[in-house]
């Protein structure tokens, strides 16, 4: 028993917490942008994994960090752009081109990795972001470790939290995306594009999304292995709902869900020999399920999620 | 702007060569991936083609191959037809899988009339049971099935390494993790000898047609699209809308627990985690190749699978990465999708005065 | 102007114009055209041919460009759009301020906002809570949201799309009213309206469109009823005068019911009704008084909470749409594409999707394609149904089609109770009057008839009782005074 309530006071728990919520935060925020505006982009588990990708290999030729980061966001927007083509403007399935988005995205990574790398024995790899170590703050007991031995991309994730907020509860850009996932006809009425307004929030929030799989090849690890993104997507997908569409939440919800994975991973070690490992690997996804559930009845779905909108239809 | 109205009448023969055209398109479009690859690209095309119809052995090969696809486009047709959006397909295989390990391995014996029926409902069970969950979610607290049953693959996968390395473990099995093998009185038979077709695919055939007068011809087909095509409308109108959901699924899963079942008791014999290399999903763009028609899907079917064997050949042939593979079959689907809407809606570009809103 | 759907030719080459400081009404019945015409003058469709000429307080003239919502606001033309244009998940003021402000700057001038909108309250008298969540407010208010909305962009031209449809009497008087002093300030105003006696209340001026034709056009007080009825439908419209139904024994009884609200709208509070054959119950009032909460009652997709049901002396405690189409309810629903019917299936599918358990539709499972066929057939024909062919998608059925189908459906099986919601809503005269008379001749035949109305007019034409829904409460009244009535839908209860 004591072993358990040590797990929560050791700063290398609370560490390893925000540092798996990363790629998640990422994911939701870019999952919440897409369906505030009325689409639901399942193709976000591909993006994750065009984000991995991409991003690495551009590091891997020589573009340094940030510009892999720049990339992969880039390399994200293209798949958003594509599916924003696909479901916005032709109004096609949005479960449908999400899923081809998904199995499209994981096949062009994929296909690319292993062209322009043949197979090899161990997959080569590249010198990731290390944790930053800021003057004083880093020294801090506990929240020293915790907050300020991140990596620069967690420190991106939660500054993009606060950005997005911002946007949506203090601009006039937000007032009409909110508007836009409600009643497509309000926005339209009042002289806005609804097409426009629907095409940058899927472009930006793959962006995101891609962000996300970068997190993966660019600073939790070090290199791009086939199925590394694992269903993280699809989690964040879950999340989203159970944060309400909301930064905040998003946050909350990321984090939460990263404490468990830290908590299975400590626990194992502790309890392995009574109950089997993988039992502790099926926590993140019973968990996301059981997320899900609770929040469903009452959930605020934006009222034109799903709903394609055209223009002068009868 | 561009203008869209949708087309008063939908001819039937364009929606019927729709799937060809983007089948014949994503083939040609692979072109632009192997440009990179520095191949020839007629070699490689004649490589693929090869791989599938270049010998009995080949053929036979791609449609054992293509017996899990009709399976799996059968549980995804049929459940998108009710728009329950069952994307575990790939679990509710394994959970097949694991029920005929559990139930053909030794714990039953008897003659084959009997053990394969016997076998082949297990794994209907089982898959059936495994959308069972995800559509009572669905019904009893509006959770969003293509979530839940998507994650629960996750799930059921792990679940399985942990069967595989317990209960299920073969003792003679060298320390691997596999289960023992079916017993030979549960295997399907072979239907060519010295080729690995087995009896699954003429019960694939067989199912794609049952499936085909059910959803056409009986009542219960008729809810089945009356929920699919308008729930409330259904709702209204006196049918048992969540009860239509929750027989859907356990007929999508039965179906995708089949496929699991026909992989280990006709082909491979015993169970290992990678009995599926993705048949779940593949299943998905196989249905909606075949426009979620059950007869369609047999065609689907046959192409993906002589697309992935093609692949596979050529991958061997000249280095190709097999990928390439997954790459024409998504495209198939992203082609598929845009076929339907130009069948449905007329495009028109109007030459309006600059910027709009 | 001219715009075509397809085949349809929805403006023909229409002609309009609208001088400055004047009220015009556009005239016509459902489905002439007019809100067609007024959405291309404001953007929301694309003209097949035509120009928009606006001139501005100089003198100025500009051509409007087409389909750009933005040219007409820029033009200073509002429109108040029969079905709202408003995001409910905002607030009233977030929803002004919709479009009104730059997309990307990074300050919202709000308070300058407020002041602007406080000072508009005050001159037009049309008050809405700024900071509320439209998604909380009343149908009324949310009119006049909409109102404000155009007020707030300064517009000189007002267009109000059937303005008094969700509105009692009195909150129709109230708005006139309002008009009429924006007017006195300069706006020019052209509402739309298919109610004559309305148009020629409170226009200075009348064009009257028939099948997207304008057909007559004059000014308001030399009008002569007549001539502007026969513009309109074309011919003498007769109504015969009602007979009055002789009703038989009960066949609903509803006992001190209390429902939550159908999609967390109004629900029912000590509801009494008793209903019987052979009679038409008229439930006049706004809608969002809990009309949702009772035709879902009635169809069974809404369980009561507490009370009692019972058709035809049978109970039905826990009922579901099944159990009620079995003891004979027939329903006709508000949405006749939401509810009514699967748009992608066929004519034929449709007749028969209530009975599938029918000997004459199934046997033993499987559907007996050749007697659906038949039968469809028959039923197209008795009732009038036209469209593509029984095999083709309904979806491609006009709305007074589908009405049709749906009439069929329901009356074919005899039904001793029909409740018709908004059965004419949308629909022309003559699909109208089609309508109207079927479900005479079904009283006639003994059934009992809820009709559930906004129109008023309607309520008072077809029922034999009247009564008026407010606030999930029902309440009978003798009297057919449209001022009285229009008193007890906004709340008043009259002794």
């Amino acid at each position: 028993m004591m072993d358990f309530v040590n797990i929560f006071l050791s700063d290398s728990f609370w560490a390893a917490s925000l540092r798996i919520a990363t790629p998640l935060i990422f994911g939701v925020l870019g999952a919440l942008l897409c369906e505030r505006s009325g689409v639901l982009n399942l193709g976000i588990e591909g993006i994750f994994v065009v984000g991995a990708m991409t991003g690495w290999m551009a590091v891997w030729l020589g573009a340094g960090l940030w510009g892999g980061v720049v990339v992969a966001a880039l390399s994200g927007a293209l798949f958003g752009l594509f599916h924003g083509i696909l479901t916005v403007i032709f109004g096609l399935s949005q479960h449908v081109s999400g899923l081809g988005i998904t199995l499209f995205g994981t096949s062009v990574a994929s296909f690319t990795y292993r062209t322009a790398l043949p197979q090899v024995s161990s997959p080569p790899r590249i010198e990731p972001f290390r944790a930053l170590d800021i003057p004083i703050l880093s020294d801090l007991p506990f929240i020293g470790p915790v907050l300020f031995q991140q990596t620069a991309m967690t420190w991106l994730a939660l500054f993009l939290v606060a950005i997005v907020w911002w946007m949506m509860e203090k601009t006039a850009l937000g007032v009409a995306i909110k508007a836009v996932g409600d009643n497509p006809d309000a926005v339209n009425a009042q002289g806005l594009s609804v097409i426009k307004l629907r095409m940058g929030s899927v472009i930006a929030g793959s962006a995101l999304m891609a962000l996300g799989g970068a997190f993966l090849t660019m600073s939790a690890f070090d290199a791009f292995f086939f199925g590394m993104v694992n269903g993280r997507g699809w989690i964040c997908i879950a999340l989203v709902i159970f944060a309400s569409w909301q930064p905040g939440k998003a946050l909350m919800g990321a984090l939460l869900f990263g404490m468990f994975d830290a908590l299975q991973v400590r626990l194992q070690t502790q309890a392995g020999a009574i109950i089997p490992g993988q039992i502790f690997l099926m926590a993140p996804y019973v968990l996301s399920i059981i997320a899900l559930v609770i929040v469903a009845r009452k959930a605020d779905y934006p009222r034109a999620l799903l709903t394609p909108w055209f223009k002068g239809q009868r | 702007m561009i203008q869209i109205t949708q087309k008063e009448n939908q001819s039937r023969w364009v929606s019927l060569g729709i799937p060809i055209v983007a089948a014949v398109l994503s083939l040609l479009l692979a072109a632009i991936p192997l440009a990179f690859t520095g191949a020839s690209i007629p070699d490689a095309y004649v490589q693929m083609i090869n791989g599938v119809f270049g010998s009995l052995f080949n053929f036979t090969e791609m449609l054992t191959r293509a017996t899990p696809l009709i399976f799996t486009g059968l549980a995804a047709a049929i459940a998108f037809r009710a728009k329950l959006w069952n994307i575990g397909a790939e679990g509710q295989l394994y959970l097949g899988a694991m029920a005929a390990v559990w139930v053909g391995t030794g714990m039953v014996d008897g003659p084959p009339i009997l053990m394969i029926p016997l076998v082949l409902a297990a794994g209907a069970i089982a898959g059936g049971l495994g959308m069972l969950g995800p559509a009572l979610l669905k019904t009893r607290f509006g959770a969003d099935e293509v979530v839940t049953s998507l994650l629960l693959n996750f799930i059921i996968l792990i679940f399985l390494q942990m069967m595989l390395e317990g209960p299920l473990k073969d003792p003679m099995g060298l320390g691997w993790p596999q289960s023992e093998p079916i017993i030979d009185n549960a295997i399907l038979p072979q239907l060519i000898t010295r080729m690995r077709l087995h009896a699954g695919f003429i019960l694939a055939l067989g199912t794609a047609v049952v499936a085909y007068v059910i959803l056409a011809m009986t009542v219960w087909g008729f809810k089945v699209r009356a929920v699919g095509e308008n729930a409330a409308a259904a709702r209204h109108a006196g049918i048992a809308v969540n009860k239509t959901y929750l027989a859907v699924a356990m007929a999508s899963g039965a179906l995708a627990g089949i496929a699991g079942v026909s992989e280990v008791a006709g082909l491979k014999g015993y169970l290992t985690a990678d009995l599926s290399p993705g048949f779940g999903y593949t299943g998905i763009v196989v249905a909606m190749l075949a426009g979620l028609s059950p007869l369609g899907v047999i065609a689907a079917s046959l192409f993906v699978a002589s697309v992935f064997v093609g692949a596979d050949s050529m991958s061997r042939a000249i280095g190709v990465s097999s990928f390439i593979a997954d790459l024409i079959v998504s495209m198939s689907l992203i082609c598929v999708l845009l076929g339907g809407f130009f069948a449905r809606f007329n495009l028109r570009w109007d030459r309006n005065k600059g910027g709009g809103s | 102007m001219t715009k075509r759907f397809g085949s349809v030719v929805a403006s023909d080459v229409i002609d309009l114009d609208l001088q400055h400081g004047e009220v015009l009404a556009l005239l016509g019945e459902n489905g002439a055209g007019k809100t067609t015409l007024m959405n291309m003058l404001f953007g929301q469709y694309t003209p097949d041919a035509g120009t928009v000429h606006v001139w501005d307080d100089a003198g100025n003239e500009t051509i409007l460009p087409a389909g750009q919502p933005q040219a007409a606001i820029d033009a200073r033309i509002g429109m108040v759009h029969q079905h709202f244009t408003l995001a409910e998940n905002l607030s009233v003021l977030d929803n002004i301020l919709l479009g009104a402000e730059p997309l990307f700057s990074l300050v919202r001038h709000r308070r300058d906002a407020r002041e602007k909108l406080t000072r508009l309250m005050d001159d037009s008298g049309l008050i809405a809570p700024l900071d509320t969540r439209v998604g909380d407010l009343t149908v009324g208010e949310r009119q006049r949201v909409e109102i404000l909305k155009a007020l707030y962009r300064d517009v000189r031209i007002l267009v109000l799309d059937e303005p008094t449809a969700v509105l009692t009497p009195q909150e129709a008087d109230t708005m006139f009213a309002s008009m009429r002093a924006m007017v006195d300030r300069g706006l020019s105003v052209i509402f739309i309206s298919h109610k004559l006696h309305e148009v020629q209340a409170f226009s200075d001026r009348i064009a009257v469109l028939r099948h997207g034709r304008k057909t007559g056009e004059m000014v308001t007080k030399d009008a002569n009823t007549g001539s502007i009825i026969r513009m309109m439908v074309g011919e003498d419209l007769k109504v015969p005068p009602r007979v009055a139904g002789v009703p038989k024994k009960p066949i609903l009884e509803l006992q001190d019911i209390h429902t939550s609200g159908a999609g967390g709208g109004q629900g029912l509070s000590r509801l009494n009704l008793t209903v019987r054959g052979g009679e038409i119950v008229g439930i006049a009032g706004v809608s969002g008084n809990g009309q949702s909460a009772f035709a879902g009652l009635v169809s069974g997709l809404v369980q009561p909470q507490s009370g009692a049901m019972s058709v035809s002396g049978k109970a039905m405690p826990k009922p579901n749409p099944k159990a009620m189409l079995d003891a004979g309810v027939g329903r006709i629903p508000e949405d006749r594409h939401h509810d009514g019917i699967v748009s992608a299936m066929s004519v034929a599918e449709n007749l028969v999707i209530e009975r599938l358990d029918a000997p004459d539709v199934q046997t033993r499972g499987f559907l007996r394609k050749t007697q659906i066929a038949a039968h469809a057939q028959d039923l197209t024909q008795k009732y009038d149904v036209r469209g593509p062919g029984i095999e083709a998608r309904s979806a491609l059925l006009s709305g007074g089609n589908i009405q049709k189908l749906i009439l069929a459906r329901v009356l074919e099986t005899n039904p001793d109770l029909i409740l018709a919601n908004q059965p004419t809503r949308g629909l022309d005269f003559k699909a109208a009057s089609e309508v109207s008379r079927r479900l005479f001749e079904a009283r006639d035949r003994g059934a009992g008839v809820i009709l559930i109305s906004e129109d008023l007019d309607e309520v008072l034409s077809l029922a034999d009782r009247i009564l008026v829904m407010h606030d999930g409460h029902l309440q009978e009244t003798d009297s057919r005074d449209r001022t009285v009535i229009g008193l007890m839908m906004a709340g008043g209860r009259v002794t």
